[in-house]
């Protein structure tokens, strides 16, 4: 067990950064969004509503104890004590656990305000493609939440579905979008459920394809599988994609096929949104409670 | 006269030698990926026990997922037909059948004359199916075939809150962490899934007698789970035809039926 889980394709880079053309001292609202997701923690912090620094880490057992390990690694050598943070929101799976927020969020409604901040007030659909769920949200030039629908049930269609592909295939999870771009597209793996689909798989390379066609297969229907929930909601341009999975061409690449349009670069990793999106929040609390 | 049924599930080849209504033999192979080869060996194996050849066998009907790759059989019959046929000649009482494969679940509900009127299928989600225990018993590092006695001994119903077997994995993984007894994780693996065969039977509509058949009809674990999820006891079919066998049984029936001009 311990030697097959020794190579760990399936682990990604986890990441941290400071703005070096900020200075906290000089900022007036200090705000920050931590994003407790099931598989990966963002803490995001912001000076005046624009990104200071952050930390982007895989989640541990304990979502408390990840909340503030993420947060402690983003405000490294920043010398910007905790306490000067002036409101947390807590965002995703575990953002009832933040021990050092003042109001949790719903990731759905941090998300889509990520997105604003991220791509522009034009994107009126978001595609968050998580660890352990898929929601495809719809909103307005504000970024506030129209209309949702979500798949957190099964990991057809998730981050986590990837990550048990990269290491059947034992292929870095960082590779796998690049290599699935292959020149004649194959026929989509046709299982929904992940653990059929890996057996397919097999059966697939027994049969003698190579990984670059049993990947591109399957991240045919990884995008196939998100389409039909986009499509239930209703696509409306601009489009955008956040989480993990934005990062992975060969997803991302499909689903903008199949639904005939174009999702903008990210400039910012898109693993951040939500944690963008619950800082944002914490500082428009901030302006709302000086106000009265 | 001599018939073969063969149900070529998606983890194990199953064969049932009929004559004239009696069972001359039984075998059970694993499923190769050349699925004809595995048809050949499940054959050759219940032949040899039988102690006849491949010439005394007037006729072979297939069933099972695999049922087209057999390319000597001279028949197939969906797995839903099979399965209802053999179990209503084992128990002509039975109105409900449940039959939980290695990658299918199935529930059939039968008239009195043993016809189907209505049946569901999952074949779209492993967390209905049996590899969802096998996928369990792994991430518990404990046998399959001792999930099942284990799970009695648990004191404790803990909940499951994955339903997908991909994220149950990882929830079994943070309750072992947690130091949750393995006896009572197993129960919560079999209650989880029970709950499910449970709801797929419900629309159905389920009326007694009920019959559990497929090979997750032999862990007593979540045959205890059902049990407790509908409230009596269920028809388990016993040596020779064990549950795992019922659909071979019923092809071999159904290719008596048609020799019999049925």
């Amino acid at each position: 067990m311990a030697n097959s889980e020794s190579k760990e394709y399936w682990r990604w880079t986890e990441s941290r950064w400071t703005n070096p053309d900020l200075d906290w001292k000089n900022g007036e609202i200090i705000s920050a969004g931590v994003d407790v997701g099931s598989v990966s923690t963002q803490s995001v912090v912001m000076v005046d509503g624009e990104i200071y620094c952050y930390a982007n880490m895989r989640t541990g057992s304990d979502s408390p104890d990840s909340a503030n390990k993420s947060m402690k690694w983003a405000l490294d050598g920043t010398e910007l004590p905790l306490d000067n943070i002036e409101y947390a929101v807590g965002t995703g799976y575990g953002r009832v656990n933040v021990p050092f927020a003042k109001r949790a969020i719903t990731e759905i409604a941090c998300h889509a305000r990520g997105a604003n901040f991220m791509y522009g007030p034009t994107i009126r659909t978001v595609l968050d493609m998580g660890g352990q769920d898929c929601k495809a949200i719809r909103c307005d030039h504000r970024g506030k939440v129209t209309a949702f629908l979500m798949n957190d049930k099964c990991a057809a269609g998730t981050g986590r579905g990837m990550e048990v592909f990269a290491d059947l295939l034992q292929v870095h999870i960082n590779e796998v979008g690049q290599m699935s771009l292959v020149d004649e597209e194959p026929e989509p793996v046709s299982s929904t459920c992940v653990v059929f689909a890996k057996s397919e798989a097999v059966a697939l390379l027994r049969k003698g394809w190579s990984k670059d066609n049993v990947l591109a297969a399957y991240c045919g229907a990884m995008a196939h599988r998100v389409v039909t929930l986009l499509e239930r909601l209703g696509v409306e341009d601009d489009f955008a994609i956040t989480g993990g999975i934005a990062k992975n061409i060969g997803v991302v690449s499909r689903i903008e096929k199949e639904l005939k349009v174009t999702a903008p670069e990210p400039s910012i990793d898109p693993q951040l949104a939500g944690a963008i999106g619950g800082a944002l929040f914490g500082k428009a609390l901030v302006e709302k409670a000086s106000k009265k | 006269m001599t018939v073969i049924g063969i149900d070529l599930g998606a983890k194990n080849t199953k064969v049932v030698i009929l004559r004239s209504s009696e069972i001359l033999a039984t075998s059970s192979v694993l499923s190769g990926f050349d699925q004809q080869s595995s048809a050949e060996e499940a054959v050759n194996e219940a032949l040899n026990k039988a102690k006849i050849t491949r010439e005394d066998i007037k006729h072979i009907t297939a069933t099972g997922a695999g049922m087209d790759a057999i390319t000597f059989a001279n028949d197939t019959v969906t797995e839903i037909s099979a399965s209802a046929r053999g179990i209503s000649k084992v128990f002509p009482s039975v109105r409900t059948v449940i039959d939980i494969g290695a990658e299918e679940g199935r529930a059939i509900r039968l008239n009195e004359n043993g016809k189907i009127i209505d049946f569901g299928i999952n074949e779209k989600c492993a967390a209905g199916a049996g590899a969802f225990t096998e996928a369990m018993a792994r991430a518990l590092e404990v046998e399959l075939e001792k999930m099942g006695e284990m799970s009695l001994k648990s004191t404790k119903a803990v909940p499951m809150n994955a339903q997908c077997t991909i994220f149950a994995e990882s929830e079994v993984v943070s309750l072992i962490h947690q130091n949750t007894p393995r006896e009572d994780i197993i129960r919560a693996v079999h209650d989880a899934i029970a709950d499910r065969i449970t709801s797929m039977t419900r629309r159905v509509g389920i009326e007694k007698d009920v019959a559990l058949v497929g090979g997750v009809a032999n862990n007593i674990g979540f045959v205890d789970s059902m049990k407790r999820n509908l409230g009596f006891d269920l028809l388990i079919p016993k040596d020779p035809i064990v549950p795992e066998f019922i659909s071979a049984y019923g092809a071999a029936l159904v290719a008596q039926d048609t020799m019999n001009g049925g």
